[in-house]
């Protein structure tokens, strides 16, 4: 069957089996390998994606259900050569060591940030639940998702609430 | 490498459209919704169907509202929108009690509500919930609607009584003043299916119980219920003698299996003693006006 997917703002057509994976069709048939094939089993979150609006277990949904939908990919977040936030954050505050968790991490975080941009440290542990860190570098992970926060209230038009931030920095467990 | 065998794929444009699909291509066609259930089954070759029918495109099937004294929640309704649903929580706690305990955040947002219960998972908390609300589910078929009472949906571990030309379309739930209910599920791991979980409605008139609902998951118990408890508490007093006689009785018409979730005495355990939590929480919603 052909399907017509817009990844990352890219569109492309091309002819899938109907059982194919939406993980294999991003890294197999579009060599987008930036999204990870984990535990294929919904659990490790390492293939999360953005299906639309929404963050996925791309490797328990098949290619053929995102006919005519966006897909987002690590690879969409940043723009114009510039980093996400969320991208500068893990980068900063060392919130990767392997980097097998590490798309995904982020596209929930992203997702989260749209959502709630102040968060606590407590709702980023929430928000990321479905995603497993196999080197167990959550706290910076955590870390990484509080200092994207901040960065992305600093760059909004209306200027960051300082206080707000502050209470995001204590929240960081030690 | 987990790889479903080789399916056919059709897409649904409505659900007369769904219908006609599921006539055509006969028992072997299965409804595709999230996938989250039936996906991971078809990778392990437990369920290798031969044609799936996506109804993801049935927007008319994705809502929650209450109207006429009912709630109602279309059977693609995402769990996540279950649980961002004021008006649900706002009625049943229950329902958000037990949604949080589902999964993990990802996988809540993609499947579904009707899934869920049609894939029916002995260990399903859903099926504990809305067995304790005495929902009812709509189903479709070419020929009209029926409907048929949470507690005769499921027919045995993996089989309900929707037939291959049909398609479950709604939940429904009556809603009624002076009520409060709770969900309590103990997992071994956060995400996990439960080890034990019991849901519970209360209902009151004064200090007692006018109306009960007792949920069970994962506990051997019939129908996701129990009956004999929920019979015993209605017009008992609201207290914690008549919850813990509840319990015993909830527990003692329990058949769970050992496995590798824990032994059948540990979940005869946790089938008294949730359901004895579930009550309490119930009771103390119910007379905060918190539902």
């Amino acid at each position: 069957m052909q399907i017509t997917v817009s990844v990352n703002g890219d569109a492309y057509t091309q002819e899938v089996e109907p059982r194919l994976l939406l993980i294999h069709f991003l890294r197999d048939e579009l060599r987008l390998t930036g999204s990870h094939w984990g535990c294929d089993t919904s659990n490790c979150g390492a293939c999360v994606v953005w299906l639309d609006e929404t963050p996925v277990k791309s490797c328990t949904v098949l290619a053929a259900m995102v006919d005519g939908h966006r897909v987002r990919t690590v690879e969409g977040l940043e723009s114009g050569g510039r980093l996400d936030p969320v991208q500068e954050g893990f980068a900063r505050c060392h919130g990767l060591q392997c980097g097998f968790c590490t798309p995904g991490m982020m596209l929930t975080a992203r997702w989260l940030l749209d959502h709630n941009p102040d968060p606590s440290a407590d709702e980023i542990r929430e928000a990321l639940s479905g995603q497993v860190c196999r080197c167990t570098g959550y706290e910076n992970i955590v870390r990484s998702v509080l200092w994207a926060a901040k960065n992305d209230i600093a760059e909004r038009p209306s200027g960051g609430d300082l206080d707000a931030t502050a209470e995001a920095d204590s929240g960081v467990r030690q | 490498m987990q790889v479903p065998a080789q399916v056919e794929y059709e897409r649904a444009t409505s659900v007369a459209h769904a219908l006609a699909l599921l006539t055509r291509y006969g028992p072997e066609a299965r409804i595709l919704a999230g996938g989250h259930s039936l996906i991971p089954m078809m990778k392990l070759r437990l369920a290798q169907p031969e044609t799936l029918i996506d109804i993801n495109g049935l927007s008319e099937l994705s809502y929650v509202t209450v109207a006429e004294g009912t709630l109602r929640i279309g059977a693609l309704t995402r769990h996540a929108q279950l649980l961002d649903s004021a008006v649900a929580g706002g009625h049943f706690a229950i329902l958000h009690d037990a949604e949080k305990v589902i999964a993990d955040p990802i996988v809540r947002n993609w499947g579904t509500i009707g899934g869920s219960l049609c894939q029916a998972d002995p260990s399903e908390d859903l099926s504990a919930a809305f067995a304790a609300l005495k929902a009812t589910m709509v189903i479709c078929h070419p020929g009209g609607t029926r409907t048929v009472p949470a507690r005769e949906f499921f027919t045995g571990p993996y089989e309900t009584v929707v037939a291959p030309a049909e398609l479950l379309t709604e939940i429904r739930i009556p809603v009624r003043a002076g009520g409060g209910s709770a969900y309590e599920k103990v997992g071994r791991r956060v995400g996990d299916w439960p080890v034990g979980a019991a849901g519970a409605a209360l209902w009151l008139a004064g200090d007692t119980v006018s109306d009960a609902g007792i949920g069970l998951t994962a506990v051997g118990a019939k129908h996701f219920a129990a009956a004999e408890a929920e019979e015993f508490l209605c017009g008992a007093p609201a207290s914690e003698e008549s919850f813990a006689r509840a319990g015993e009785i909830a527990a003692e018409h329990c058949t769970p299996s050992s496995d590798q979730r824990g032994p059948a005495e540990y979940k005869q355990h946790l089938a008294k003693e949730l359901t004895v939590r579930a009550l309490r929480r119930a009771l103390h919603r119910a007379r905060a006006g918190d539902a």
